[in-house]
């Protein structure tokens, strides 16, 4: 049967029907494989056995392999399915399964390890980094191969008895959409016979058959038994053959361990895995017809090794041979499949079964998911039929530092002239995507087309932009590499136009749709000169539709995806106009059928009306415009910013050079403030008059946008028109002028500030003191008021009220502008944080959401203040974050306490007094620490004026004398899951680090997914019929330890609560636990609302909030205060707005309805336990053993 | 012990005192408090398709909401979480009532599109409703609705549904008609097997301190029961339906006023609402006293005693007031303009 999918969909349908039990475990790009396989198995789907395959998520990948090994010695087909790290975390047991020969399949979306930087893009550094286990790796290149040789694999396991990881290219391959042909049930139960699948059961524990498995063993037989297994694997390539060779009798489609392609007798040949042997094998067949004689190895089977099967693929004429790898090992000879050739081919040659030894070169290509595109392979080749070929190279990228990058004609174009090629680019909330993923299902399904999709995204989570890639064609389209020669392009925002590679990627004579509000007959002129230049020199012929109006008159409430969509068929050609729209018509009855008829109807009516309002450009034949493009940074930003930076942002980060980047991952802070996003029409805007200088607002906003100062009224001084300003609310400051400034073009209109102002217009009820406003008036005036803000003289942080919100808003927060969703709920705790403690702060930050939008490049939030100083930042992975923060903690404990001692040492060069002080000094307060940062000032002075190389041990750690903040930052699924076991430890260690857990219920940043804070009956992925066990209480698990303080807080439900626990827990000197909740987007609310869901939650109970002071058992009164009324409205009127309870209600009532009572049962038990231990006597409480009572 | 039973299309009841649509039955237990209450029947709460298909896009919005944006996370919910189930909730809950109670249970249903109208039926029969009430509840806010437009409005309705389901179906009208009689004999023409008058419409309010619209109910008071006691004397005996009686009972007398007009049922849920559900059997025992007091054996006996009789003429409509009363009826309807 045919179908479009992606390979993700391709490996975890054959995963699904072969096996009984998938243990798994969310990672990027493999997720999907395993939320398919969820919502399957919620449907009752069953295997080709008849059995519904049980799905379960575990804590990490290392529990998933955990549970795997036990599945499978359990006697049970047992699969996973994961990417990178967690391949990482599942070695161990790989070892295991492999070493006690047990039969298993293990998908893999291959992706690249973290090493200077976290990559969820693809590459071959994580299965390389397990070939030493004892899995066979077999290795797919498309998206059919994914599916077929899934099989091929499930069926060769079975056989052989040696364990298979199957794996392809992390969203290449993964995430790429093709028309491919499906494999039946029928197809399935052929190649595994059942008499196999009992095998493996029969093999496994049973108390009527006792033995044991997993004994210690000795030097007199380890060795011996370790080489047991010798035939197992000799056997593997063989029946791994076999295996193919009946998939290709039942479907025609042929494989082997190793394929050749390419000329008969050729000299030149690559050897490559993956989907780049795709795209080689499609150059070589270009080269050949231009009379090369080239040719490409594509292996399949990785391990065991076909040494044989590549010696007999290579043609016996080869005389070079370039073995491409995709992944690195520093330090090596070479890369693994290269070393793996040459060995294959020297004891070929040495075997005397190959005359001609050829040369051999290795060479690293698209990591992380670079572009390989066929001109590389050219270059490749090229490179082959020097005199002297690089015996080690890079292709792809310009590396001017080791001058191992080969050169290659990036325009080298073999695609077939019948192939239709599409670029649309959008942003993430128009729904571009959905549109053109819907355009390959209509066009896949086609017989006489084939089609594929793949899909780039930024890095941003909010006002994302996406880049589609479909083409469309009469024959199987293998061409896993983006388009650069597009025959359509579709702009759907202006804006694009300008700011990403629109036309670069449009061929001669492209056909450009641009999406935008200006009449057919102005349009030209608003296009800057370069952009005219372009569209003159490609002869585009462009047309234009103001998709938003069309969809606004239809009711579609701006969604312009189903116009676009439109416009696409009606002038690329693809399909008849006429059938095409019939057909876009009829998808649409059947995609929004079940949401109503009107629906469809406003969905069909705004189909009639694009093709009406669709207007071909009449270009003048020369360019009009002077307006020069913006340049994407200001020219006062660092180097840095304006050289490397700014290449990444506009999308030219491919061309940067290796020596532009830092060797070591380091990276400078604070460069947000030079991208503005410009992402929403409409940003938040101050009404002085109202205004009663609350700060809330500024407290609540994610994005750090509204800022405040007081300062004398004289320095309003030349301030610009318009520049708002206000007497300061406040007493005992006579002269002073308060402003709230509003950065909008950074803001993303989420409106949580206008939710969050407490005053309201009389007569007015929705006008408040801060209010959304359309953008475009604001611009440019905004701007001058911004940069006269910014001189403004900075707020003194030493005299400003830390113990109030309405103080904190003149702390500037070292956390600015960062990429996470409009109205984020975690953001505001983060730059509360940065705004208390930045200057002194140093941060551990779980892989997540917040490892996200705070590191990922380009641009990055965390900032400096005025004098340089601010939030050290580092991620080092998801699971072992509690741990890593213990070191930054014991690192800063072991400097001051260095620090201190050759401070002591030369008391007697930089004077006593001074020295007692810096040692004595109370550090708690903003103003001591001020002082001390005085003190230090000092200090440094009269360092200077010593003998450099007595002082040189105490200036390298004299900053340790400043108390320095250690925070380990993180969300639900790092807390709660896969870092529990560390921050149980680090929590335990007494050490003084404050941990922050951005608590959003689900694993947000990888879509969504149960984590054990995920409530009772809420839906997630994996939990699609309703989460049916109760959240832990991490807090009282804290608690338990006695020295550890700990709070629940809400920003939502109270401000001040939540500001007092920050502070408090920073100022403890132990280990602090806060944790936060988060709204999220996940959640399935108005972000806008998100604030109310966090009063809602406490209200309800759902989320008490408390705090636990060690400090206060101390001083013998009861540590445990509980910081909420008792609930006051019912769970369910909390829960009724949120999706992930709805959609329970929704598909199944009476399970809602229990799982509902259950939850509030459990809301009232919890409570009672907090009211008892609010009123417990202190000595009812342990004491903290570290301290003198 | 009184003997109250009677029946209301073709069901049989143990009093003619049912329980209308209100929230008292958002549950179960709700329900089941009223039939303990001793109430004949219970309508349960509407099911508004409208709210459903709002609800239905604004859950296709949140799901949606992020997706495709981001390489991590293209989506945040398992697709179960986008799919529109219908109305779920509302048959369990009809079928849970059904089973809770030994009184019919009654489906309450306010439907916007043709489809919506009869799916929804249909569901509601098979969910185990003994019969369907027709909530038409509907303002023709375009002034250029012509009166006639709205009239074959409500009968279509009605004949769409009767297609559909085999129970009874009720339909419960406003009191906006040109002619209130005549729409009433439509609907009993085209298949009504009961006429329950009148539908209160929810009228906005102002709030002069918030300068604000706000949402306008308020609990109807024994002085509206005029206006549909009198249609109910007119119609009795005129039309095959039956006819329900509903707005305006507060104590026994009023339960018994529309007996004696006509009614076959007496619904309430304003003086449920205020006293509690317990109140039904204040209302039925003070209805068992007066009949004991004025010696009347069933309810049938006394039902349209004093409808207007179907020989009267001209000068017996005004005999009997009723006409008088019409008139003072319709300005008290169109002082609230």
């Amino acid at each position: 049967m045919r179908t479009t999918v992606d390979g993700n969909g391709g490996a975890a349908s054959i995963a699904y029907r072969c096996n009984e039990i998938c243990c798994i475990y969310p990672i990027t790009p493999s997720s999907p494989m395993a939320e398919q396989a969820d919502e399957w198995s919620s449907h009752g789907q069953a295997n080709v056995w008849g059995t519904v395959p049980a799905v379960m998520e575990m804590q990490s990948e290392a529990g998933a392999a955990g549970a795997l090994h036990g599945a499978l010695q359990g006697g049970a087909l047992a699969t996973t399915f994961t990417s990178s790290q967690g391949l990482l975390l599942m070695i161990p047991n790989m070892y295991k399964i492999a070493g006690e020969l047990t039969s298993m399949v293990l998908h893999v979306a291959a992706r690249s390890l973290a090493a200077q930087g976290l990559s969820i893009f693809g590459d071959h550094s994580d299965v390389m980094a397990v070939r030493q286990t004892g899995f066979a790796l077999l290795c797919s290149a498309s998206v059919q191969e994914a599916h077929d040789l899934a099989l091929v694999a499930q069926a060769a396991t079975l056989r052989t008895r040696v364990p298979f990881a199957h794996f392809f290219d992390g969203f290449r391959t993964s995430h790429e959409l093709n028309t491919i042909e499906l494999l039946t049930d029928d197809d399935l139960r052929a190649m595994i016979p059942e008499e196999l699948v009992r095998a493996h059961r029969a093999r496994g524990l049973t108390p009527e058959r006792p033995f044991m498995r997993g004994t210690a063993q000795n030097p007199d037989v380890y060795f011996q038994a370790r080489e047991t297994v010798n035939p197992f694997y000799a056997r593997v390539p063989g029946v791994v053959q076999d295996a193919m060779a009946e998939l290709g009798e039942r479907t025609g489609r042929h494989y082997g361990l190793v394929d050749y392609r390419g000329h008969p007798e050729a000299e030149r040949v690559l050897v490559v895995m993956g989907s780049g042997g795709e795209t080689v094998r499609e150059t070589v067949a270009f080269l050949q017809a231009q009379g090369e004689r080239v040719g490409v190895a594509q292996l399949r089977l990785y391990r065991p090794f076909p040494a044989e099967a590549l010696a007999q693929a290579l043609p016996a004429s080869v005389r070079q041979v370039a073995v491409l790898d995709r992944t690195k090992e520093p330090g090596s000879l070479g890369e693994p499949l290269f070393l793996d050739v040459l060995a294959a081919l020297t004891e070929s040659h040495a075997d005397g079964q190959r005359e001609l030894m050829p040369s051999v070169i290795g060479g690293r290509y698209g990591l992380s998911s670079k572009e390989f595109t066929p001109g590389m392979v050219a270059g490749v080749f090229e490179e082959l039929g020097r005199k002297r070929p690089k015996r080690r190279f890079t292709i792809g990228i310009n590396d001017d530092v080791s001058a191992t990058s080969l050169s290659y004609d990036a325009s080298l174009d073999i695609e077939p002239a019948e192939t239709v090629r599409a670029v649309f680019f959008g942003l993430g909330s128009d729904g571009t995507v959905g549109a053109n993923k819907n355009t390959i299902k209509i066009l896949g399904s086609e017989e006489s087309l084939h089609a594929q999709g793949y899909f780039v995204y930024d890095s941003k989570k909010s006002g994302s932009q996406t880049v589609s890639h479909l083409r469309f064609g009469p024959e199987p389209i293998s061409a896993p590499y983006l388009i650069s020669q597009a025959s359509f392009v579709g702009c759907h925002h202006l804006g694009l136009l300008e700011r990403a590679e629109v036309l670069e990627r449009a061929a001669p004579g492209a056909t450009l749709l641009l999406n935008c509000r200006h009449a057919p007959d102005r349009v030209w002129d608003t296009l800057a000169r370069p952009v005219q230049e372009q569209i003159l020199a490609k002869q585009i012929k462009l047309y234009v539709i103001d998709a938003g109006k069309i969809a606004r008159d239809a009711g579609l409430a701006g969604r312009t995806n189903t116009v676009l969509q439109t416009c696409f068929f009606a002038i690329s050609g693809v399909l008849e106009p006429e059938e095409a729209i019939e057909r876009i018509k009829t998808s649409i009855a059947k995609t929004y059928g079940k949401r109503g008829a009107e629906v469809v109807e406003r969905n069909q009516t705004a189909v009639d009306r694009s093709v009406q309002d669709l207007h071909l450009v009449e270009i003048p034949e020369q360019v009009t415009a002077e307006r020069e493009l913006e340049p994407p940074v200001p020219a006062h930003a660092p180097e840095f910013v304006r050289t490397v930076t700014a290449a990444m942002m506009v999308g030219r980060g491919d061309e940067l050079p290796v020596s532009a980047l830092p060797v070591d991952g380091t990276y400078p802070t604070g460069t947000t403030q030079y991208e503005k996003r410009n992402i929403s029409e409409l940003v938040a805007a101050w009404d002085s008059e109202l205004c009663i200088q609350c700060g809330n607002c500024s407290f609540v906003c994610p994005h750090s946008v509204i800022r405040s100062r007081q300062y004398n009224q004289s320095n309003l001084d030349g301030a610009p028109d318009g520049f708002r300003s206000a007497p300061l609310n406040a007493p005992g400051l006579p002269d002073t002028s308060y402003t709230l400034q509003v950065y909008v073009e950074d803001c993303t209109g989420c409106g949580l500030c206008v939710e969050a102002c407490p005053v309201s217009a009389p007569g007015d009820q929705a006008r408040k003191a801060i209010n959304l406003e359309g953008i475009e008036p604001l611009l440019p005036a905004e701007r001058e008021r911004i940069a006269f803000f910014e001189q403004l003289p900075a707020n003194d942080r030493s005299r400003v009220d830390f113990g109030t919100v309405r103080g904190t808003q003149f702390l500037d927060p070292l956390f600015e502008f960062s990429g996470a969703c409009e109205g984020c709920g975690e953001t505001p705790y983060l730059k509360l944080v940065s705004q208390l403690f930045g200057d002194r702060l140093t941060i551990a930050n779980a892989t997540g959401c917040s490892s996200i939008y705070g590191g990922n490049l380009p641009t990055t939030p965390w900032t400096t203040d005025a004098d340089g100083h601010g939030p050290a930042w580092s991620n080092s992975l998801f699971e072992d974050n509690a741990e890593f923060g213990l070191g930054l903690r014991l690192a800063a404990d072991s400097h001051t306490e260095l620090a201190r001692r050759r401070l002591s040492e030369l008391r007697e060069l930089v004077g006593g007094e001074l020295v007692d002080e810096i040692l004595g000094a109370p550090q708690l307060r903003e103003s001591e620490l001020r002082a001390q940062r005085d003190r230090l000032g000092e200090l440094e002075r009269r360092l200077d004026e010593c003998d450099q190389a007595v002082v040189a041990d105490l200036r390298s750690v004299v900053d340790h004398l400043l108390r320095r903040s250690v925070w380990i930052v993180g969300g639900d699924g790092w807390a709660y899951d896969i870092g529990s076991g560390g921050l149980d430890h680090v929590l335990a260690s007494g050490h003084n680090v404050n941990v922050l857990v951005l608590d959003t219920e689900i694993y947000s940043n990888t879509g969504g997914q149960m984590s054990k804070a995920t409530p009772l009956g809420a839906v997630a992925k994996f939990a699609s019929a309703g989460k049916t066990m109760p959240t832990k209480d991490l807090a009282l698990q804290a608690i338990s330890y006695a020295n550890v303080y700990v709070a629940r807080v809400a920003m939502g439900a109270d401000p001040q609560q939540t500001l007092t626990a920050f502070r408090e827990a920073e100022a403890y000197d132990g280990p602090s636990l806060l944790i936060a909740y988060s709204h999220c987007i996940g959640q399935g609310i108005e972000m806008r609302h998100g604030l109310d869901q966090q009063y809602k939650a406490v209200a309800s109970g759902h989320w008490p909030l408390i705090r636990y002071d060690p400090m206060v058992r101390a001083a013998n009164g009861n540590p445990f205060l509980l910081d909420s009324p008792r609930p006051r409205i019912l769970l369910s009127d909390y829960r009724k707005e949120e999706l992930r309870f709805r959609a329970l209600t929704k598909r199944d009532p009476a399970e809602a309805e229990r799982l509902g009572e259950l939850a509030q049962q459990s809301v009232r038990q919890r409570w009672e336990i907090y009211e008892e231990m609010a009123t417990r006597r202190a000595a009812d409480f342990p004491a903290d053993a570290r301290r003198d009572q | 012990m009184m003997d109250l039973s009677t029946t209301y299309m073709g069901l049989e009841l143990h009093n003619p005192l049912v329980a209308s649509a209100s929230p008292l039955s958002h549950t179960v237990d709700g329900v089941r408090r009223l039939v303990d209450a001793g109430v004949g029947a219970v309508v349960l709460h509407s099911l508004f398709e409208e709210q459903l298909r709002e609800g239905a896009e604004l859950d296709a919005r949140l799901a949606d909401a992020g997706t495709e944006s981001f390489a991590e996370s293209l989506s945040y919910f398992p697709e179960v979480a986008e799919e529109d189930y219908g109305p779920r909730r509302h048959l369990m809950l009809v079928e849970r009532a059904a089973a809770a109670v030994d009184v019919p249970v009654i489906a309450s249903l306010n439907g916007v599109t043709p489809e919506g109208w009869t799916d929804h039926a249909r569901a509601m029969q098979d969910a185990g409703a003994a019969a369907i009430e027709l909530n038409i509840y509907y303002l023709p806010g375009d002034p250029s609705v012509t009166g006639r437009d709205v009239e074959q409005r409500y009968v279509d309705v009605l004949q769409r549904v009767k297609d559909a389901v085999t129970v009874p179906v009720a339909v419960k009208l406003g009191p906006y008609f040109s002619s209130t009689g005549e729409i009433a004999l439509r609907l009993d023409e085209a298949g009504a097997d009961a006429l329950v008058l009148f539908n209160r419409f929810l009228q906005p309010d102002i709030d002069t301190e918030t300068l604000a619209v706000v949402p306008g109910l308020a609990l109807s008071r024994p002085v509206d029961a005029l206006l549909p006691r009198t249609w109910i004397a007119l119609l009795r005996g005129r039309v095959r339906s039956a006819l329900a009686a509903t707005t305006g009972v507060e104590d026994p007398v009023d339960v018994a006023k529309y007996l004696l007009a006509g009614a076959d049922v007496v619904m309430t849920a304003s003086a449920l609402l205020r006293h509690g559900p317990e109140h039904a059997t204040v209302l039925l025992d003070g209805l068992s006293a007066w009949m004991t007091r004025k010696g009347f054996q069933s309810v049938e006996e006394l039902r349209g005693m004093l409808s207007v009789p179907l020989d009267a003429d001209a000068s017996a409509y005004e005999r009997t007031g009723y006409v008088t009363t019409l008139r003072a009826a319709n300005v008290r309807a169109y002082s609230a303009w």
